[in-house]
């Protein structure tokens, strides 16, 4: 996991296998990055997930509380194929904060 | 049915045996050929009945989690795993989307969800005080004929 600031926020690079297991630490430390900078925009790249069970959508909707009460928001970028159907499955749709590929390169300017 | 191969595994409930779990299903059933979309909706099953088990079953103590796997008619794969844990009293409400017991562990209330949309078929037997059985099914386009 990389976590790298920019300008308007913080962008965490997920990598391997999100499990129940490997989510505890991922969610300390990205808590602990948000806490310090209290960014307006948090992105979640998953293009270095291999694997995800429904802890992956925990660990989606938890920073999207927080960043709430930060009056931040959440982006998720980069969902491998494998994945789409976990985040469907999930209704996480519902908050639009998934970005669709062909609509990243506008938003990365 | 008979089945033409079978696998046993005894680990404890420990979140660090939720990836063990899910790789050696996998392994066994990887010589049916399966696709990778296959073989990665039947690790995400047992990684959410593993879950179940250590997040749940045993919440505040480590036991014992068992599985079986089971390959039938060239291409049918049938997973149970079993707890001895504390067992779920109303299992028709466990299994309803988004419930939980467990938000502060930032459970989804997803586990049974997934595993009924990722498998052909899902049961649930559970008996309070004495343990839960979750058993799954899927059966594979498989390529080959190799059992």
């Amino acid at each position: 996991m990389r976590i790298s600031n920019s300008d308007d926020g913080i962008t965490v690079c997920l990598t391997g296998e999100i499990d129940h297991h490997s989510a505890r630490a991922m969610r300390e430390s990205i808590d602990a990055a948000i806490q310090m900078k209290k960014p307006s925009v948090l992105r979640l790249d998953f293009s270095g997930v291999t694997f995800m069970d429904s802890s992956g959508i925990g660990l989606i909707m938890g920073r999207y509380r927080l960043m709430a009460l930060y009056g931040g928001i959440v982006r998720v970028i980069n969902v491998p194929e494998e994945l789409e159907r976990m985040m469907l499955l999930s209704g996480l749709n519902a908050l639009d904060i998934t970005e669709k590929r062909s609509e990243q390169f506008e938003t990365a300017k | 049915m008979k089945p033409q191969n079978e696998m046993n595994i005894i680990f404890d409930s420990r979140s660090s045996n939720e990836g063990f779990a899910r790789s050696a299903v996998s392994a066994f059933v990887t010589q049916l050929d399966p696709t990778v979309g296959e073989l990665n909706e039947i690790k995400t099953a047992v990684s959410e009945a593993v879950t179940n088990c250590v997040v749940h079953a045993y919440a505040d103590r480590i036991g014992k989690v068992f599985i079986n796997v089971r390959i039938s008619d060239n291409s049918l794969v049938t997973v149970k795993v079993r707890d001895k844990g504390c067992g779920i009293a109303d299992v028709k409400q466990a299994m309803e989307p988004l419930f939980t017991t467990a938000p502060s562990e930032e459970r989804a209330g997803l586990g049974f969800a997934v595993m009924q949309s990722f498998t052909d078929k899902l049961r649930v037997r559970s008996s309070v005080g004495k343990g839960t059985t979750v058993t799954f099914q899927k059966r594979l386009s498989c390529r080959v004929n190799n059992v």
